[in-house]
């Protein structure tokens, strides 16, 4: 009965992830202190929506390496427009930012649905057509924070919690985290309790029979990459109010990570598997094992091969999980 | 006339490179037609000849690992760690203007040694992951490749690596018989390979174990040895592709030719392998690098950014593979 | 426990055993001289027949055979070139697939279609829901459903688990209980028992006479006879396109359905064996082989030149046996000696090295490598022998695909052609001949004829009498074709829970025996 729980993989995860943040909690107390800790949180958020998107296509039985290219076009676009059009809104950019995200998303579920191309194919050829024309076209030039919107860095810098140093610094666990927190439970919920929701889900356990069962799988498709390029979207231009900072370059190498996160939270590469909670903890491990090196005083520069070990001990073990699905 | 049989049932044998030839014929008159007087130049063809070998042997190092349904993204990782480690070595052992020439020689060819070294040891990380814990080669690779990258990086603390020996940029910037070395190599590489594929066990072997991997089983294929031999066979052609890349612009950096990857995975599959396994050519690949090399290159000499080139080998990629998917399905 | 019944036309419940054919009034749905034909090939040639409410009908046939065909056009998947359906005495202009649904006519195929990854309790409701053209998910509402659906079958499935869990016939279950949610009041079953454990069948049987309890009828397709044999009361067999034989399933037994399916006749000469004089040691001697998980063990000789059947119901270990013997099952217990010398089968290579050469019952799956060259096909075992080093030697390796294909008579104008385009009967003769070159002293095939016409059957079994006088190898055939065995072994083998049971002499009178025997394990 006790042993039950650890049959879901997202118990398994948050125990490993409990057992790691304690291990790192010894090597170096100060991983505990609150402003770290507040600090771990903030980094999670932009990778956490991207993630949500992933989540939804690798459930699908599918994959997308386009995203970051998609939310860096989308800010760079969006905060471009502002400049130019002089706008001072919030809400309206992040609007614009999102449809064009989900714009390019279905250029991605297009392809894939109508011309039957593998996702990683096409996401591989969208991604680098978006991340070409944008560089290419629309300039490569980073906005600096004398240029940004200035409403969007204000509304990236407000907390739910400050709290102040004695010496006049200041931390505090930003606001954004509660976005966060409600994109996740519009995903989870849409996930769990629409139909479109279980369509994913049935269309990356069985195509087939999806089809024969009723499913419009063109919906679903279009749904899934759809959502995943706005998710991005939202979040490059959330990124770059956060960071105070529109870098066209951004984001490269990050699917990747991203995608890794989302594989160690439980879902499979294979597709028909996957959720939320396991997603948001598999972006904390991502997050935190990038983070506290550098609290671990391990050299930078090592960072890139222990993450690629703890990828590769994670998937391996993914792989042992998944074992009755290969030939 | 056998040479011309043997040609036509090359052509005809797959539909899907003839259509390619047709392409790179396209492009190439394209190209030529909208800018003759610099793209014609010999001048522009020989400097193709010096930058497309990398990709080349990188395109075909991800065709050997996508004939077993698989794919290896760590291949870029391998090329720098190669070139890095290479450089490290030359670095630690030769001092400027003092070491004989003699042995300055005899080093780079240490320094050959170990970057293939590298390669198939990565190779064998691959392989041993893959083909003997079952990890799927698209998370199995990305992982190494962020080990290999990590290494490289910690080898070089961030900056590149530079001043290899004479010698070393020979092997990227020389000529020989009038032809760039790269070229050659790349040449003797795509011959041995496609050698390999198709006259070798190893080769026959992996089209097999693509093509039906449990029916392998059943007719007692040593599936597992197969797909790490190929995998190793990819990790060579990276680092060989390594060498070159640090021969020819005398540098080597932990993160070079990020955009490769994406390019290799590109031209692989345009050059007709399937993703899943069983079907994949030397030759188309190589074909599919001329294309896209002649592309890239007329637009450079147009002046369009490489940001753009980038931009037009996506859309030219996903035109070409919605004109396969057409044709496809009408017949 | 007896259920009301929804739609059909409160029908008196059919008796189980086998009765007069009711009134023509009772039937339900009729096919009349039905054609179909596909790229010039006739798939059907003026098949008629008739199902009747709360019968259960077997339809048998071969694969190939066009029983498929019928399934389709009767649950309005493919149109008819002629003849007419009649659904209730009426003819119906249109059939659709939503039409069919809506005359109460539900198709179980082979692979479910159901969803592994979602719960047994998701894959019942998700037809309704999406029929019911919902947005939203009412989890409550769900389970409801699942329990009423399951509980409509009388048996106890975890409705929270996630369907992969479930052995094959769990799935099954609730694939049927999936179907009944709509009310039919025609099942169509295709294949139902293919990997079914033999207590498993019982409880598809159980549940399969529920329903006809409730007044509907179920058409079982099929070409595993036993079963069919205990569970329908009226039979058609299929063969090429063509009805061939139909009636009370009384009046059939194992064998003389086989033979209508197949239209083997058995005017030639069945096999005969003598041992040679030689002292020379058994090809294969099997000493308690015992397979993981089992208890006891087996023992069999073969010699040279043998022909040996193995027969017995499904789940009776056959394949496992063969399989343990082709190196596939390293834990195995207990030795085996190949011309006296012992051997270890641990992997396939070894297995083969030492002689053993397998055929599996799926060669599309387990045998061909569709895209590739006939060439490629019939080397892949051998390759070693027509490599010097590493490098391929071109010409041998031409020149022994060559003659295999001669000494096979696959018929093929080149070598290069990809195997996928053969018959059966010729990629089946690939798939033997390949083992040609293995210096095998073993052969094992199971079901060495599924599939394949009848003329290229005769050609394999003539072959294969060949292979083991000539080449005195020594022969295994499993198949569940009792007038195949009959023909072609010398002796039979009955093979039930994993354990060796009895043996016959071949010959015509061993089909008799063997149908017999099975009938008494079953």
């Amino acid at each position: 009965m006790s042993l039950r729980i650890f049959h879901r993989s997202e118990a398994v995860i948050a125990a490993v992830l409990l057992l790691a943040m304690i291990l790192i909690g010894l090597v170096n107390p100060a991983f505990w202190q609150l402003d770290n800790l507040f600090g771990l949180i903030r980094s999670n958020v932009v990778i956490g929506i991207m993630a949500l998107g992933v989540l939804m296509v690798l459930i699908s039985g599918g994959i997308d390496v386009s995203f970051p290219a998609f939310a860096v076009a989308a800010m760079y676009l969006t905060i471009r427009a502002m400049l130019a059009l002089g706008y001072d809104g919030v809400v309206l950019p992040f609007v614009m930012a999102t449809l064009i995200g989900a714009a390019l998303g279905a250029v991605n579920a297009a392809f894939v649905h109508y011309v039957r191309v593998i996702p990683l194919i096409v996401t591989l050829g969208t991604g680098a057509m978006v991340r070409g024309f944008l560089l290419g076209m629309v300039g490569a030039s980073q906005i600096n924070i004398d240029r940004m919107p200035k409403p969007l860095i204000a509304f990236a810098r407000s907390e739910l919690v400050g709290i102040g140093n004695g010496d006049g610094t200041h931390y505090g666990l930003t606001a954004m985290v509660v976005l966060y927190g409600a994109l996740a439970l519009a995903v989870h919920l849409v996930l769990r309790y629409t139909l479109v929701g279980r369509s994913i889900y049935a269309l990356g356990g069985d195509a087939e029979a999806a089809r024969r069962v009723g499913f419009d799988l063109r919906r679903t498709t279009f749904f899934v990459y759809g959502a995943a390029g706005a998710l991005a979207g939202f979040a490059g231009l959330l990124h770059s109010s956060m960071i105070w900072l529109a870098n066209p370059r951004d984001f490269a190498g990050l699917e990747l990570d991203v995608i890794a996160a989302v594989v160690l939270g439980g879902a499979s590469i294979f597709g028909g598997r996957g959720s939320v909670l396991g997603t948001l903890l598999g972006v904390f491990m991502l997050v935190m094992v990038n983070n506290s090196l550098i609290i671990m005083k391990i050299d930078t520069t090592w960072q890139r091969v222990v993450v690629g070990a703890i990828v590769i001990v994670a998937t391996a073990m993914t792989a042992w999980r998944d074992r009755k699905r290969r030939i | 006339m056998k040479l011309a049989n043997d040609l036509r049932n090359l052509v005809n044998r797959d539909d899907n490179l003839g259509q390619l030839v047709l392409i790179t014929i396209l492009v190439f008159a394209l190209m030529a037609g909208l800018n003759p007087e610099k793209f014609l130049r010999p001048y522009n063809f020989e400097s193709i000849s010096y930058v497309f070998p990398e990709l080349g042997l990188l395109s075909i190092a991800i065709m050997i690992a996508m004939l077993t349904g698989g794919i290896d993204l760590s291949v870029v990782g391998i090329a720098n760690l190669s070139g890095i480690l290479a450089g490290t070595f030359f670095h630690q052992v030769i001092v400027a203007h003092e070491t004989p020439d003699g042995t300055v020689l005899a080093y780079v060819a240490a320094g050959v040694g170990i970057a293939l070294l590298t390669g198939l040891a990565a190779g064998l990380l691959n392989g041993f992951l893959i083909a003997r814990l079952h990890v799927t080669p698209i998370l199995a690779t990305m992982g190494t490749a962020q080990i290999f990258t990590g290494l490289a990086l910690v080898l070089t603390g961030g900056p590149a690596i530079v001043g290899f020996p004479a010698y070393w940029g020979f092997i990227g910037n020389g000529k020989l018989l009038g032809l760039a070395v790269p070229f050659l190599l790349f040449l003797a590489a795509a011959v041995a390979i496609a050698f390999v594929l198709s006259r070798t066990m190893l080769g026959i072997n992996l089209m097999l174990i693509g093509t039906n991997a449990r029916a392998a089983l059943f007719a007692g294929l040593r599936r597992e040895r197969m797909i790490l031999y190929s995998y190793m066979l990819s990790g060579l052609l990276a680092s060989l592709a390594g060498i070159i890349l640090s021969g020819r612009t005398n540098a080597a950096k932990s993160d070079y030719g990020t955009s490769y990857l994406l390019q290799a995975v590109l031209i692989a599959v345009l050059g007709g392998t399937n993703p899943s396994g069983g079907r994949g050519t030397v030759l188309g690949v190589s074909i599919a690098v001329l294309a896209l090399m002649f592309l890239s290159s007329g637009f450079q000499l147009m002046r369009f950014s490489n940001f753009l080139v980038d931009f037009i080998w996506g859309a030219f990629l996903l035109l070409v593979i919605a004109l396969n998917a057409y044709r496809n399905r009408t017949r | 426990m007896s259920r009301e019944q929804n739609g059909a036309a409160g029908a008196p419940a059919v008796p189980r055993t086998r009765g007069r054919p009711d009134p023509v009034s009772d039937i339900l749905i009729e096919l009349r001289d039905i054609e179909k034909r596909f790229v010039g090939v006739r798939a059907l040639d003026q098949v008629s027949l008739a199902i009747r409410r709360g019968q259960i009908h077997c339809l048998a046939g071969e694969n190939g055979s066009g029983k498929s065909t019928i399934i389709k056009i009767m649950s309005g998947v493919y149109g008819p070139d002629a003849g007419q359906i009649l659904v209730d005495g009426v003819p119906v202009a249109r059939l659709d697939p939503i039409a069919a649904i809506r005359h109460g006519i539900e198709v179980i195929y082979q692979d479910f279609s159901l969803f592994g990854n979602l719960t047994v309790a998701e894959n019942l409701a998700l037809g309704h829901e999406l029929r019911e053209k919902r947005r939203l998910v009412d989890w409550r509402a769900v389970r409801t459903l699942a329990r009423r659906a399951i509980d409509r079958l009388g048996v106890e499935i975890d409705l929270a688990a996630d369907l992969e869990t479930l052995p094959t016939s769990g799935k099954q279950l609730v694939a049927i209980a999936r179907a009944l949610m709509s009310d039919p009041r025609l099942l169509i079953m295709d294949e139902p028992t293919t990997a079914l454990t033999r207590r498993e069948v019982e409880t598809l049987f159980r549940v399969v006479r529920e329903i006809q309890r409730q007044g509907i009828a179920v058409l079982f397709v099929s070409h595993k006879m036993r079963e069919m044999l205990e569970i329908s009361e009226w039979l058609t067999v299929i063969r090429n396109g063509r009805k061939v034989a139909e009636g009370e399933t009384g009046r059939f037994d194992e064998a003389s359905i086989t033979r209508h399916m197949t239209g083997q006749d058995l005017s030639g000469e069945p096999y005969r064996w003598r041992p040679a004089a030689d002292g020379k040691p058994p090809r294969l001697d099997v000493r308690g082989l015992v397979l993981p998980g089992d208890t006891g063990g087996t023992d069999f000789k073969l010699e040279a030149g043998e022909i040996v059947g193995l027969a017995g119901l499904l789940g009776s270990g056959r394949t496992e046996l063969a399989l343990a013997l082709f190196g596939m099952v390293p834990g195995h217990g207990g030795q085996v000696l190949i011309d006296g010398v012992p051997v270890r089968l641990s992997t396939v290579q070894e297995a083969i090295a030492r002689g053993i050469a397998y055929v599996p019952e799926d060669r599309l799956t387990e045998g061909l490598f569709l895209a590739q060259s006939i060439e490629r096909n019939i080397l892949v075992a051998a390759y070693d022998r027509v490599t010097r080093g590493l490098m391929l030697d071109r010409a041998r390796a031409r020149a022994l695909a060559a003659e295999t294909v001669a000494a096979m008579q696959i018929a093929t104008p080149s070598l290069d052609k990809p195997v996928g385009q053969l018959s059966g009967g010729n990629a089946q003769r690939v798939v033997i001949g390949r083992w040609l070159m293995t210096d095998a002293k073993v052969l094992i095939l199971n079901g060495p004829t599924v599939g394949v016409d009848v003329g290229s059957k005769a050609e394999i079994h003539r072959k294969l009498r060949e292979l083991a006088q000539t080449r005195g190898l020594a022969v295994l055939m499993i198949s569940d074709d009792l007038p195949e065995l009959a023909q072609n072994c010398n002796r039979i083998l009955l093979m039930h829970r994993g354990r060796l049971v009895g043996e016959v002499a071949g010959g015509e009178a061993s089909e008799a025996s063997v149908s017999d025997m099975l009938r008494r394990l079953s």
